[in-house]
């Protein structure tokens, strides 16, 4: 579960002024997906995304957390435009490094259109880039990365541990009370990071575990849902628990779910019922002025029992203001938890996002 | 010991006794003299006031237009632009994205466009690449930033200028058709370009939807550089580099080319006018020449009293130049308040334009130069000073017995005026006058003219003596002309002094019009050659005839021929201002339908002949035969085959034969066409047949117009362009006038008691006026004469050295006769009213008591 950026969600907005002229395919239950081609971008979907987040540490032991976004959207534009710069396809990317040390996240972003050999994102196979950022996925079967920000730059390569999990049905993940308010979805949790991480100009190798993401589909958030709480936690006996709630603008939980997957490969998908969310402190933005839940307690069901986490945060300030490339205010950082570490994620708390 | 101490003492006293004393005298004269002070402070006033209120003008013009032109360029420090309006090709965008040192680039499609009337530069720029390099050409709709995205890639949104906004009456939600390259689309004002300024009339939409919908598929016309750090820490490396993989029509060009571009275009017009207003102080520093020499010969008594009494002859010079720096600090602060007014009320009222058409779009507001005030300060004081120092220099020298025995005129008429300085300076000006330009500016022509002034001014005394010598010699006429003549052979350090004004104002007038009426007789003349069709029809915001239309548009009865043209604009250079590509058939290629001043019989084997116009071959050197080349088609070589004349395109024109040019450039339209008609038809029904042969689309952006209109239209632009001129130039006649008629009162009033002298000799009171008139024609007539000759010398100037250079045109000289008799007659008669009006009042008091005052 990802944040789908303004683009998508406006995208519903337009497509009632604009001509009817851009048919998203719905998402359903039932589909079956194929690997690795279902790696590669979906570009009759409206949205989707590539996250990749994890905990770093480098040579001398420092603790790094850090995040890769690239996002494609399918804006609902004339089709028969004929011009080479026609916005059929355009692509997004985030970066972002959390260091204890100095207890600020910085980040990077860039954004084109897809064209002119610039920007790309294939099908068949994960290849996404933005000039010279690039996510893709090798033919051995690793990830990689670079991106490289004014402040920082990462160049990572991810080892796969485990496979890819399927998240919802077979990877058909509920979003709503409607059953259309899905969208296509699995995780890779486990992903051993080795790489070199620069800051300031001074490069340090670092290895880690990272967890990635890989979401499409069309229309799937509710009309009245303000943002939500997403975490995606790798344990160290090797199970991986994703969970979220999808919050509704009158107050309470609109949606919720995850998925939690023990270290033997047993699945337990986790319905409505089964995740609970619990803020435990607050911090306020002095920057924007919203107050993230950054410490929450996560209680989920899984057969018949509770169990529960506290989720706390490498440090309070990990929000992003991504408005200048056209993306909302949001949190993502770094959070550790008893036996495991992820990432937490709340978006809607500075407004709801525009729906 | 002791004896020297009091020697000390009393030369101490002495001297600060006669300090005392010349306040006194100073504060005297200007207690009792207070009107002629407030005037010699409004001659000053007024052309500080001018010359400041002209150059802020103009300066706040420039500072509005280049804000437009930041607002439209969006800040981009660096940017590929196409030379014409055809664009670049679009693949021209990844290869320079890529390039070493390029951290990202922005396309940009930029049109002429029109949305209900207004003008309008529509750029389709890319949001993702904008928001990177340009974020200010990025609209914001009402929702603020973070909801501003609905419409990020909304194909029918339109983002407005403040100005634009304004100007069309459009609100966010209003469907605004916008009309560019010919074709009209109906977009959805989607919100406002905050940061592109106050004066930019800008329109911003989606790239692609520009790009398809008005036409420009496959092309761009501007690519938006944001360099990397590390080449931006040497640019000039960084944008050799990224010159050497531009295509052929495509320049680089950077915010300062930009800015010295939009500088080019009116820089030599700004400079001509402000010198033009600096006319009027240079005769409002005559005028206090004129005041101060009279006041001076008045108080001469006094002086060398003061003299006598142990002042010595600096102090004296210091006391009078004090004044004039009283006098040109009073009026230049005057002049700089009211300047500044007056400039408030000219943009208020009048927009920043002032008539020439530089700045079309007016200007915001004053925008104070403290540097110019500064200057504008400086000049009126040095006006002041100067016009002070030079009387004050005579009266120091003359030596203080004889001056206190005789408060007339100290030169001896026998004694022979040197002419040589008068002859040095004025040689030292047309040594001047003949050097090259500096910085694209006549600089050695003004100071040429400045010196030519200053000599004919210094040769005016010998010009009076050599002109009234012989009379005075031989005349044998009526008692009262005797009398006048005498007088002014008598007394010529009195005459000189009235003249100088008279001759200076009269000499810039008379090279002005001289000029202007050259100007305009070359103008018309040429238009009569150019305009030779019978109507002229033309497209505007880019539409175009297609060649299936034109060939059904020459085939309507009664129409004999139709030529077809393209003007589009073309770079040169990036900190030039565009030039004109004229593409039109030349049948004969010996003999272009020009109004050719050079010619070659032959040009050279593999090169396109193309004929420049004059202001083209002066400001890119190139002279017939020279082989060329334009940034329109690859590395086409092109050759000089002539040069016409051109008064319309300051910034130079080039003509190519219309094959030449489709073969090209690959462009069939043309958006000008010149019809002639067949012997026996009637105008009005071939026009109404041209027009409904016209697509209903392409009738409502043709304008239709006949020579006579076009001639009006191009005279009337002319005029306008010079009724500042027009102003500058009275305002300086007057301040002239006023100084001939205080100086000629001044000198009759102070002539009292030779009026009761005479009339004791039993001259009668109307043979007085008619002396007096007499001698006022003979000083009218002497300084028109000498006005007129000085100003045809200056006339030259102006129109072989300062034209040419500024506005790199050439003309030959046409002599307004009738300007200069009416000067003449208007010169002679207001000096001879003057001298009786002020002879009557000095006759008023009975004869008696003329001749015993005693001042």
């Amino acid at each position: 579960m990802r944040q789908p950026g303004l683009f998508a969600t406006g995208g519903a907005l337009i497509a009632a002024i604009a001509p009817v002229s851009t048919p998203y395919p719905a998402v359903r239950s039932g589909a079956v997906l194929h690997f690795p081609a279902d790696h590669g971008a979906h570009p009759l979907f409206r949205t989707e995304w590539w996250y990749v987040t994890g905990w770093l540490q480098t040579d001398d032991g420092k603790k790094l957390g850090f995040q890769v976004t690239f996002f494609r959207t399918r804006p609902p534009i004339d089709e028969r435009n004929p011009s080479r710069f026609a916005a059929r396809q355009v692509l997004f990317a985030h970066a972002a490094l959390s260091d204890p040390a100095t207890g600020r996240l910085v980040h990077g972003e860039r954004a084109a259109r897809v064209g002119f050999g610039l920007a790309d994102a294939k099908s068949g196979e994960a290849a996404v880039a933005i000039r010279d950022w690039q996510l893709q996925r090798l033919p051995n079967g690793q990830w990689q990365t670079r991106v490289s920000a004014s402040d920082f730059a990462l160049a990572l390569r991810f080892t796969p541990a485990q496979p890819p999990l399927l998240q919802g049905s077979g990877g058909y993940s509920r979003k709503g009370p409607q059953p259309q308010q899905a969208s296509y979805y699995y995780s890779v949790p486990h992903l051993r990071v080795t790489g070199r991480v620069e800051q300031n100009g001074k490069p340090a190798s670092v290895s880690g575990e990272a967890w990635l993401d890989h979401e499409w589909s069309s229309n799937y958030l509710a009309p009245d849902a303000q943002g939500w709480d997403w975490t995606g936690l790798n344990f160290d006996d090797g199970s991986a628990l994703m969970a979220f709630r999808i919050r509704s603008k009158h107050g309470g939980t609109l949606w919720a779910g995850g998925t939690l997957r023990k270290a033997d490969g047993t699945t337990t998908t986790l319905g409505p019922a089964d995740v609970a969310f619990r803020t435990v402190a607050t911090w306020r933005s002095t920057a924007t002025g919203a107050v993230y839940p950054v410490t929450q307690d996560l209680r989920i069901r899984v057969g018949g029992r509770i169990e529960q986490w506290r989720l706390v945060p490498m440090f309070a300030a990990q929000e992003m203001d991504t408005r200048r490339s056209g993306l909302p205010v949001y949190w993502e950082g770094a959070v550790g938890t008893k036996g495991g570490r992820g990432y937490l994620e709340l978006t809607g708390y500075d407004q709801p996002l525009a729906l | 010991m002791q004896m020297v101490w009091w020697n000390c003492v009393a030369a101490k006293s002495g001297l600060m006794s006669g300090r005392l004393a010349l306040r006194w005298l100073i504060g005297g004269e200007w207690r009792f003299h207070p009107a002629r002070f407030a005037m010699t402070a409004i001659a000053i006033a007024v052309g500080v006031a001018l010359g400041f209120a002209v150059h802020l003008v103009n300066g706040s013009a420039l500072a509005s237009f280049n804000g437009a032109m930041r607002g439209i360029s969006g800040g981009a420090a660096l940017s590929v632009r196409a030379t014409s309006p055809l664009g670049f090709d679009e693949q021209t965008y990844p290869e320079i994205a890529r390039a070493e040192g390029v951290a990202d680039a922005s396309p940009v499609v930029s049109l002429n466009a029109r949305a209900r009337d207004v003008r309008l530069t529509l750029l389709g720029v890319d949001i993702t690449r904008a928001a990177a390099v340009t974020p200010a050409l990025i609209g914001m709709n009402l929702r603020g930033p973070g909801a501003g995205n609905e419409t990020a890639f909304d194909e029918t949104a339109l983002f407005l200028s403040h100005q634009a906004m304004a100007r069309t009456h459009a609100r966010v939600g209003t469907q605004l058709a916008v009309i560019a390259n010919g074709r009209t689309v109906l977009l959805r004002v989607a919100g406002t370009l905050p940061a592109a300024g106050d004066t930019a009339e800008l329109a911003v939409m989606d790239i692609a939807a520009a790009q398809w919908r008005f036409g420009r598929l496959g092309r761009i016309d501007r690519l938006d550089i944001a360099l990397s750090d590390p080449a931006a820490a040497d640019p000039a490396a960084a944008e050799a580099k990224l010159r050497a993989r531009l295509p052929p029509n495509a320049v680089l060009s950077s915010e300062a080319a930009q800015t010295a571009q939009s500088d080019a275009v009116s820089r030599a017009y700004r400079v001509n006018l402000d010198m033009l207003a600096l006319v009027a102080l240079l005769t409002g520093g005559f005028l206090v020449y004129s005041a101060q020499s009279l006041s001076v010969v008045r108080r001469q008594r006094a002086f060398a009293l003061l003299r006598t009494l142990g002042m010595d002859r600096h102090s004296v010079i210091a006391a009078v130049v004090a004044e004039g720096l009283a006098i040109g600090l009073i009026g230049a602060s005057v002049g700089l308040a009211s300047g500044y007014a007056l400039a408030w009320a000219a943009l208020r009222w009048l927009g920043g334009d002032l008539g020439a058409g530089y700045f079309g779009g007016g200007a915001n507001g004053v925008v104070f130069q403290p540097g110019a005030a500064a200057v504008f300060l400086a000049l009126g004081l040095l006006a002041a000073v100067l016009g002070s120092a030079v009387p004050a220099w005579t009266a120091a020298r003359a030596a203080p017995a004889a001056a206190l025995k005789n408060a007339g005129d100290v030169r001896d008429p026998r004694q022979r005026v040197a002419w040589w300085p008068a002859a040095v300076l004025m040689a030292a000006g047309a040594g001047a006058a003949l050097m090259p330009p500096v910085a694209r500016l006549p600089l050695f022509g003004y100071i040429g003219m400045a010196l030519l002034l200053a000599g004919g001014v210094a040769g005016v005394p010998w010009f009076a003596r050599a002109l009234i010598a012989p009379l005075a010699h031989r005349w044998r006429g009526a008692v009262p002309d005797m009398l006048a003549i005498r007088h002014l052979y008598g007394a010529p350090g009195e005459a000189a002094t009235a003249l100088c004004g008279i001759v200076a104002s009269t000499a810039l007038m008379i090279a002005m019009a001289t000029m202007v009426s050259s100007f305009r007789g070359a103008v018309d003349d040429w238009l009569g050659s150019v305009l030779d069709g019978d109507v002229y029809l033309r497209t505007n915001a880019g539409a175009s005839f297609d060649p299936a239309l034109r060939a059904r548009l020459s085939a309507i009865p009664g129409v004999a021929s139709m030529t077809f043209s393209r003007q589009l604009p073309l770079t040169i250079a990036p900190d030039r201002p565009p030039l004109a590509l004229i593409a039109r058939p030349v049948q004969d290629r010996t003999n272009p339908p020009l109004a050719l001043i050079a010619r070659v019989a032959q040009t050279p084997t593999n090169t396109v002949p193309v004929w420049v116009s004059e202001p083209a071959q002066r400001l890119y050197g190139w002279n017939p035969g020279d082989t060329i080349a334009l940034p329109i088609a690859g590395q086409t070589r092109f050759s000089v085959a002539g040069v016409w004349r051109d008064y319309g395109r300051q910034a130079g024109a080039v003509l190519i034969d219309d094959r030449d040019y489709e073969r090209l450039t690959g462009d069939s339209g043309r958006d000008q066409i010149a019809v002639t008609l067949a012997r026996e038809a009637q105008l009005a029904p071939v026009v109404r047949s041209v027009l409904a042969a016209l697509p209903p689309a392409l009738r409502s952006q043709t304008e239709m117009t006949e020579p006579a209109t076009l001639r009006r239209f191009a005279l009337a632009l002319f005029d306008r362009s010079f009724a500042v001129t027009y102003v500058l130039e009275a305002v300086a006649i007057l301040v002239g006038l006023a100084g001939v008629a205080a100086t000629l009162s001044a000198q009759t009033i102070a002539r009292a008691q030779e009026f009761g002298m005479l009339r004791h000799l039993g001259v009668t009171r109307q043979q007085v006026s008619r002396m007096l008139a007499a001698q006022g024609v003979i000083v009218g007539l002497t300084g028109a004469l000498a006005g007129i000759a000085l100003g045809l010398i200056l006339a030259q100037v102006l129109i072989h050295v300062i034209n040419p250079q500024s506005f790199n045109w050439t003309m030959s000289t046409r002599i307004p006769f009738g300007t200069l008799a009416g000067v003449a007659a208007a010169l002679t008669g207001a000096a001879a009213l003057t001298a009786i009006i002020a002879g009557r009042h000095a006759t008023a008091q009975s004869a008696i008591l003329s001749v015993r005052e005693d001042w």
